[in-house]
Parts: structure tokens; C-alpha cells; sequence
């Protein structure tokens, strides 16, 4: 068997509620499994529960029903290795962009205990990151001296930073022009290849999903289940120019007809 | 800097004695008797004539001021982290704050003076219990209103609680905290104040009760100025410590137009 890395089984989860069924369901009989160093996407109609999906993968909210299992381990806590970045930067204004990268080595062990220690070591790390996404040399300005899409890029790199197994995506692209979308793509595409991260990608952009997912699962309306699996299987590493290929466009096409149906 | 920036820096001042200018022109034209609204020259004068016992006094109600917000200061952020850290806490001790908040505070001056006599403590505590409360809601409120995503950020690295209070909490809360100074610096006066006019020997608060009692209607008004002028000042020291630790919350270019 495929060893899973993030498994969720038959879940259930509402919000409002504690412990029981009386809230609206966000989820219902969720399942979900995500292989180690796979590349996943979630798409589906808006409020199906695809960023409950996201918060229930990482112990932020538990269902009532049903296990979530991070490494064969069912979790009952936030789990502590998961780097996470949304559709806002949600950067802090009072820290340079370098220190805003800082942010999770002082909070994750080990690095937490050594950050005085080896502050230099890890100030290096964060340039090399910002340089990765295209920011060398504006560690010391503030966010809200950057760019959305700049901000945006430093948002991803604080997701990276402690060089998590997981990583989780909520629509990171979203409000970005559609160059700056791609670029990052590309950046996103290259550091999964390079770091055999597992990612899990939530996006309302059928391209965005194709291009980058090993697997593309598509979500029902609220209360949100898994309706299809979809294996993409196009050679990695892909190249932009693969998004215009008939090829391409048909498994997005497929992927349309399939929301369409779910939101009706 | 151009002619539009200078009159900006130059405003205050020039409103300042316009006002007194009106006021002055108001008093000779219609004739107002002087101790129904002295001219700010006849108050001028009160200053020049009373200067020792108005620095005195002043200086006292500063000190009480400052103390009792001092204490506002301590207490105000303790109760207002500890407000934030629990929703159990708010739910509890909220509606208790906000029914002590409500009452007037001169109603609580006679007890004090019951426990402590009158004088020194009783205007310190005022000034204490009038100015703790915006401190407390204005800290309660920054903690309140976290971002949620970046709390999950911080929870999926395995932060605690007190990890999330330390690295966003308490930053986020800096600019609501001194905003709420200056609201608080300027209470604490009118508590300080109020309990001197009450039962106290000393302060700006007896200066004038005193100067009512002898029919001084300029040395009143003097009074009235010297506290608006340490009002003015702390306001601005605030305003300033303000700027200070917290310059990363005031980009916005609205009031700058
Ligand atoms: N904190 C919350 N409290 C109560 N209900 C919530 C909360 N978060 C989400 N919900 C509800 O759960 C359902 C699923 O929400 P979720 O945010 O997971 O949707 P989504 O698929 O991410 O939507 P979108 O694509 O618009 O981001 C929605 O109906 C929403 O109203
Ligand atoms: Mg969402």
C-alpha cells in the first residue's frame, strides 16, 4: 500500500456545534488521501468546505465524525509541521519582511531553542528564500512597503521557511494579476520538485489546479464530499506552454463540466 | 517645506489666539461684567498676581494625575491582557466593568475620603478609577481582534497560546494601547480634579474652589487654563510615545491631507 500522509476518513464536520450534528455541515463523509511528496489540488463551488478541508487536515478543527491521520497518527491537536499561507498575506506590519519570515523558526523546535544561537545561519536561510521567489534584497522593508504580489511571495516563503512536510495552500494566488500568478506558479512548481514536499493546493482556478497537481479532487456543494478523483498525468517537470496544449485545456474542460454539475 | 505645511505647523497657535482675541473683543462689546466672564487679559493678570499658588497647585494635581494614571496604566493593560487571553474572563468580568464604569465617579469620592481622608490618596484613586477602564476595553479589543488566518498559521507551527499573545498579541495591541492613553491621560485629570474640589487642601480642584469662595473670578478661570495647559501637554507627550512605538500603524494618509 501507498503510504498516506494525509488521510481523512469518512469526516463530518460542523461548524457551531460542539461535538454533534446540530450546526449546518460544512463537510459530510469526507475522504480524502494524500500520498507523501504528492502534489494535491481541491477545487469545487464556493462554501463547499474546501478551507474546512484545509483546517481539519491540520488539527485546527476536529470533526465529529470520522478520523483525520497525518502519518498514520490520528491527530488531536494542531499538528506542528505544516506551513500554511491564504489568500491574504496576513504578514505582521510591525516586522521587516525578513523578520516576518523569522516568524516560524521562533515558535517550531528545534530551531525555536537555537534561533539566538544561529541567527545568522537563519537570516541567510530567509534571503535565499526571498532571492527563490524573487526578493533578494528587500528583507528590510516593511509589508506594507511591498506589492500584493510581493507580499503575497514573502507570505509563501514564511509558509517554507521551516522547511515543513506539509504544506497547505488556501487559494495563495487568488488576488494576484494573472503574470504574477503564473511566475509564482512556477515558483511553487519548482520548490515541491526540489524539497519533495507534500502540498495541498485549494483554488477556484481549474488551470492553476491542472498545472501544478499530481491529483485534482473536485468537491460537491456544501456539505462538501470528495465527487471526483482526478490523476493528472502530464510529464513533470511542466512547462508554462503546457497550459495552451489540447491536451491541457481537455482535462480542464472535463474538470469545468464536473463543478458545474456539482453546484447545480 | 512649502506655505501649506507651515500654516499646518503654524494652526494651532494662530486658533489659539484668534480664540482669545474673540473672546476678548466679545467681553468689551457686549459690555460683559468682569466677574461673569473676566477677558483673558484680567486673566493674564490673575497669573501674573497669583503665579506661586498656581504653580503649586499645579504641580500637585499634576503629580496626583500622574500617579493615578500610572496606576491606570499598570492595572488597565494587566486587566485588559487578562480580559483577552479567556473568553471566560471577558464573559465575567465585562458587564462588572462596564457597571463600575457607569458610576460617577464624584459618588465614589466621599467612600475614599471615608477610607484614606482626604487629601493626596483620594484624588490619586480618582484619577485611577475614572482613566483604567478605556485602557482595559482598548487592549481586550486589539487582542479580540486577531486575524484568524494568521492564528491558524501560528497554531499549524504547534504555537501555544502564550506563543500567540507574545508574537501577535500584544504588538497588535501596542497602537490600541496608546491610542487609549490619551483618552485616559485626559479622565485621570477630571478625576484628579474632581476629588481636589471635594475634599482636598491641595490642588488646582481647591485653588478654584477657594478662589469661588473669595469671589476671584479670574484666578477661577486661571485655573481653568493652567489645567487645560497640563491637559494639552500630557495629551501631546501621549500623542508623541504614541508615534513613537507604534509608527508601523499610522501610514494611512487620511488625516494627512
Ligand atoms: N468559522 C466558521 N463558523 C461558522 N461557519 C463556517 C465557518 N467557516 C466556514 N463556515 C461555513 O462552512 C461552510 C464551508 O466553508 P469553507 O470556508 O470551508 O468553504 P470554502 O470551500 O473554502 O469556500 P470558498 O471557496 O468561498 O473559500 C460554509 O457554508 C461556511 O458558511
Ligand atoms: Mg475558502
Amino acid at each position: 500500500m501507498v503510504s498516506a500522509f494525509v488521510a481523512l476518513d469518512g469526516v463530518s464536520h460542523a461548524y457551531g456545534a460542539r461535538g454533534g450534528s446540530g450546526g449546518t455541515l460544512a463537510v459530510d463523509g469526507l475522504t480524502i488521501s494524500v500520498n507523501v511528496g504528492e502534489f494535491c489540488a481541491v477545487v469545487g463551488p464556493s462554501g463547499c468546505g474546501k478551507s474546512t478541508l484545509m483546517k481539519l487536515a491540520t488539527g485546527l478543527q476536529f470533526p465529529f465524525k470520522g478520523t483525520v491521520r497525518i502519518a498514520g497518527q490520528v491527530i488531536s491537536q494542531p499538528v506542528k509541521i505544516a506551513g500554511m499561507a491564504f489568500q491574504a498575506p496576513t504578514l505582521l506590519p510591525w516586522r521587516t519582511t525578513l523578520d516576518n519570515l523569522l516568524l516560524p523558526l521562533e515558535i517550531v523546535e528545534p530551531h525555536r531553542s537555537e534561533i539566538r544561537r544561529r541567527k545568522a545561519d537563519y537570516v541567510a536561510r530567509a534571503e535565499q528564500l526571498l532571492t527563490s521567489v524573487g526578493l533578494q534584497g528587500q528583507g528590510s522593508k516593511f509589508p506594507w512597503e511591498l506589492s500584493g504580489g510581493m507580499q503575497q511571495r514573502t507570505s509563501l516563503c514564511r509558509a517554507l521557511i521551516h522547511e515543513p512536510q506539509l504544506l497547505m495552500l488556501d487559494e495563495p494566488f487568488a488576488a494576484l494579476d494573472a503574470f504574477t500568478r503564473e511566475e509564482l506558479w512556477c515558483v511553487i512548481r519548482d520548490l515541491h520538485a526540489a524539497r519533495k514536499i507534500t502540498v495541498i493546493l485549494v483554488t477556484h482556478d481549474l488551470r492553476e489546479a491542472v498545472f501544478l497537481a499530481d491529483r485534482v479532487f473536485v468537491m460537491s456543494a456544501r456539505p462538501g464530499r470528495v465527487l471526483v478523483e482526478r490523476p493528472i498525468e502530464l510529464p513533470r517537470p511542466r512547462d508554462l506552454d503546457v497550459t495552451f496544449t489540447p491536451g491541457f485545456q481537455d482535462i480542464v474542460s472535463e474538470l469545468r463540466s464536473h463543478i458545474v454539475r456539482a453546484r447545480q | 517645506m512649502n506655505s501649506n505645511d507651515l500654516f499646518v505647523r503654524l494652526a494651532p497657535w494662530i486658533y489659539t489666539v484668534v480664540m482669545f482675541l474673540l473672546w476678548e473683543a466679545a467681553v468689551w462689546l457686549f459690555n460683559i461684567p468682569p466677574f461673569f466672564l473676566p477677558p483673558p487679559t484680567a486673566i493674564a493678570r490673575a497669573f501674573v498676581d497669583f503665579w506661586g499658588p498656581i504653580y503649586r497647585h499645579s504641580l500637585y494635581t499634576l503629580s496626583t494625575t500622574m500617579i493615578g494614571f500610572g496606576m491606570a496604566v499598570g492595572f488597565g493593560l494587566l486587566l485588559g491582557l487578562l480580559v483577552g487571553w479567556s473568553r471566560s474572563i471577558y464573559a465575567g468580568l465585562y458587564p462588572l466593568m462596564i457597571g463600575f464604569n457607569a458610576i460617577p465617579k464624584v459618588a465614589v469620592v466621599p467612600i475614599l475620603v471615608l477610607w484614606f481622608g482626604i487629601g493626596f490618596v483620594p484624588a490619586v484613586l480618582t484619577a485611577f478609577l475614572i482613566s483604567f477602564f478605556p485602557i482595559v476595553v482598548n487592549v481586550a479589543t486589539g487582542l479580540a481582534t486577531i486575524e484568524p488566518e494568521l492564528e491558524d498559521v501560528l497554531k499549524a507551527l504547534g504555537a501555544s497560546k502564550l506563543d500567540i499573545m507574545r508574537k501577535v498579541g500584544i504588538p497588535r495591541t501596542l497602537p490600541y494601547f496608546f491610542g487609549s492613553l490619551k483618552v485616559a491621560i485626559t479622565l485621570a485629570f477630571v478625576g484628579s480634579v474632581i476629588s481636589e474640589s471635594i475634599a482636598s487642601n491641595y490642588g488646582i480642584g481647591t485653588l478654584m474652589l477657594q478662589a469661588q469662595a473669595q469671589f476671584q473670578v479670574p484666578l477661577i478661570f486661571a485655573g481653568l487654563i493652567a489645567l487645560a495647559f497640563e491637559g494639552i501637554v500630557m495629551y501631546w507627550a501621549m500623542a508623541v510615545l504614541e508615534a513613537r512605538m507604534t509608527g508601523w500603524a499610522q501610514r494611512s494618509g487620511f488625516a494627512q491631507a
